[in-house]
């Protein structure tokens, strides 16, 4: 199904579309304020941009300086070429540990590699630990957003949930009770838990360290109890330099939240005197996108979230309606990668305002790498005949000023005379919700050849 | 200084009023304009739809047809920056493409930055209207007509060209909009493809502007206006619509 048949499910449930574009459109105000409170914001912006650009260039080089220098420090370091390998490297780790139970906190990672699912299907019972990521595992759902995860669901929904799988009190809606309940009942799955899955902010090339921000705590104390810790990450999430790491802090709370900084940033130099660190860098598909120059940037993404906040069509379509991994203007660009026929609509869910190519804080030029995905989806995945031929059809009679003057004059003939029964038939998405314009008797071309215009003067 | 008018291809056949309107304007401020008639299109309907293979050689033509002129000003923010930014991925690199891509102008665009209007003929006469100004995206964000919200710039460098016009003229009062840059939906192919997200979006822009009082919402593109007001019309009610133009030349009038 396309993205544009679930927008239209999710927007025609007028209240609950309003509420998430202007919760939505709340955050991305709160972030305008945080950014406005740093002069230097569009410098940090390239700065960063030119980091990841730097990173993304020399990428086999950093890495193997992070594999070295994280093995120094006592971490086991892992490679999955893509998901599935992933998935075994982590399976396996736990079995060979007997590990029954594990707390995750939120990694995207691991949602782009049905990790979840996986654990689940060999017995390994998966808690995820970040408190919207937990909202929506109770409802098996994914993420709807990459930073809010339960977005989507009002609190009404939320103390429903709460109630029949916590056993608070029915109708409880108060927002700090029912964060209280899910402390408790997620308390005890730290206590009960084998080992802490996580993924990573940032890996530190020069250290070997990795660096984790939440705002719940929720990674720290997963890694804390367990003696086990296992971090996935993409390649991508390398940065060079310790020095650089303050570029990407002070854009990342402010860009995802508005927040100077996250509650809690967390740094992983090996493993606990008395534990166990693994650290899986996975690919799945980030060379390939690498080597494809249009769309190499994407790999500076920094997971924020800011261009699903402030993407008109995100607010008002919701995470869903994308049916990836990461939804909103960066899944579009990524998704199609990985399977353009599934994804193929994704480029076209986007009215090319640019907004987010300008709020993105490592200046990925999304709208453009969208509008450059439509050309080649054009190229590769099967589009109507009818849309071709009438685009192809519309260029040529572009390149002959007689044709053009001819076709448009007989469009515009028509569209005078039609009825309106035909005119607005349903076939017209134009004509459902809206008027076509007034057309007019003469073109401008035909008036001023005519001499209106000298005529007026 | 010989100026190219171009006037993009729905304007012609939908809009003729814009179309004479920019040339009141222009001539309004002694400038000798010519329409080249072998006119017909930038490409970008076709480019944006996913057909770029298709726009090269619109593209190309283009090229043709306005190389003769010392600037080519359009009432459309949206062609100008395919002309200006995307022919190159188009075409690649040339000369002819530098020549033209940096001598196309939107209008207001040209008003501010070439010929200073406020400066020389000025916008003398009145419009007694609030009116509402509708940031079309693409003036907004690849031509940079105005600091977009997201934007984080210092407050003297802020600027926003086509307020500044409007901004000067006599009875003219400007509404203030509580997301002053958002997209109206309209987006070319999009608003066929996602109908219901794009009107969903329209309507959004279109609450916003009667909050605020206006009685007619302007913008630079009249493809925001198209939507816009395809909109409105349907409702039966609310603001007009008013391509920057069609003020600025009736502004001119008034003189
Ligand atoms: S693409 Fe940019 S704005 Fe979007 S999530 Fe990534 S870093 Fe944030």
């Amino acid at each position: 199904m396309t993205h544009a048949r679930h927008a239209a499910e999710f927007v025609a449930h007028t209240e609950r579309a309003r509420w998430h574009d202007d919760a939505l459109w709340y955050v991305r105000e709160k972030r305008d304020t945080a950014a406005r409170r740093i002069p230097e914001w569009e410098p940090l912006r390239e700065a960063a941009a030119a980091i990841k650009r730097h990173t993304v260039a020399h990428l086999a080089d950093h890495l193997e300086r992070f594999e070295q220098n994280a093995q120094r420090l006592g971490a086991h370091v892992h490679w999955a070429r893509d998901a599935e390998e992933h998935n075994e490297i982590v399976l396996e780790l736990l079995r060979e540990r007997d590990v029954r139970r594990v707390v995750k906190s939120k990694s995207m990672l691991t949602e782009e590699c049905q990790l979840n699912p996986h654990l689940e299907r060999h017995g390994i019972e998966v808690t995820d630990t970040d408190l919207g990521e937990r909202i929506v595992q109770f409802r098996s759902e994914p993420p709807s957003h990459i930073i809010f995860p339960a977005i989507h669901l009002k609190r009404g929904e939320i103390g429903q949930l709460f109630h029949e799988k916590l056993g608070t009190e029915p109708g409880l809606e108060d927002p700090t009770r029912l964060t209280q309940a899910a402390r408790a009942h997620l308390r005890n799955k730290f206590l009960e838990a084998d080992a802490g899955l996580t993924g990573a902010n940032f890996a530190i090339a020069e250290t070997g360290g990795l660096v984790i921000v939440t705002n719940e705590g929720n990674a720290d104390l997963g890694t804390s109890i367990p003696p086990l810790h296992i971090a996935s990450l993409g390649i991508e999430k390398i940065i060079p330099r310790s020095a650089d790491l303050g570029v990407f802090l002070r854009l990342l709370a402010r860009s995802a939240t508005g927040q100077a900084m996250s509650v809690y940033t967390s740094h992983f130099h090996g493993p606990r005197p008395d534990g166990e660190l693994h650290i899986v860098l996975v690919d799945n598909g980030r060379t390939q996108l690498r080597a494809d120059e249009t769309l190499r940037d994407a790999l500076s993404c920094i997971r924020c979230g800011a261009c699903l906040n402030t993407c008109p069509v995100f607010r008002r379509s919701g995470g869903y309606s994308y049916q990836t991994p990461v939804p909103g203007p960066i899944g579009s660009v990524l998704s199609p990668s990985r399977d353009p026929e599934a994804h193929a609509s994704l480029p076209h869910a986007c009215s090319l305002c640019g907004s987010c190519s300008d709020v993105c804080p490592v200046k990925i030029p999304l709208h453009h790498q969208l509008l450059a995905w439509r050309g080649r989806l054009t190229e590769i995945a099967p589009r109507s005949r009818l849309e071709r031929l009438a685009y192809a059809g519309f260029a040529r009679s572009l390149l002959n000023v007689r044709r053009f003057r001819a076709l448009a004059g007989l469009g515009r003939w028509f569209l005078r005379r039609l009825p309106r029964g035909i005119l607005y038939h349903r076939a017209n998405a134009w004509g459902r919700q809206r008027e076509l314009p007034e057309i007019p008797k003469q073109s401008f071309r035909d008036a001023y050849a005519a001499g209106e215009h000298r005529e007026r003067r | 200084m010989r100026v190219g008018l171009f006037v993009p291809c729905y304007i012609d056949q939908l809009y003729p009023r814009v179309g004479f309107a920019t040339l009141r304007v222009l001539e309004g401020c002694g400038l000798d304009v010519e329409f080249p008639s072998a006119q017909t299109c930038c490409g970008q309907p076709v480019a944006n739809a996913g057909f770029p293979r298709e726009a090269r050689p619109v593209a190309e033509r283009f090229l043709e047809v306005f190389e003769p002129y010392d600037a080519i000003v359009a009432p459309s923010g949206s062609c100008v920056a395919t002309v200006r930014h995307h022919y190159r991925d188009w075409l690649g690199p040339s000369e002819a493409l530098t020549r033209t891509a940096t001598r196309t102008y939107e209008l207001c665009e040209f008003l501010t930055d070439v010929v200073d209007i406020l400066d020389t003929s000025g916008l003398t006469g009145c419009f007694p209207h609030r009116v509402g100004l509708h940031h079309a995206c693409h003036g907004l964000r690849e031509l940079r007509m105005a600091t977009g919200s997201e934007r984080v710039v210092p407050t003297e460098q802020h600027h926003d060209k086509a307020r500044r016009l409007l901004d000067s003229i006599e009875g003219l009062e400007l509404c203030d909009l509580t997301r002053p840059d958002e997209c109206c939906g309209f987006g070319g192919s999009f608003a066929i493809k996602e109908e219901a997200v794009s009107v969903r979006m329209g309507l959004d822009r279109i609450e916003d502007h009667e909050h605020a009082g206006a009685e007619i919402i302007t913008s630079l593109d009249a493809s925001c206006l198209m939507h816009l007001n395809g909109l409105l019309r349907r409702r039966k009610n609310g603001p007009r619509v008013m391509h920057i133009a069609e003020i600025l030349a009736s502004v001119q009038e008034t003189a």
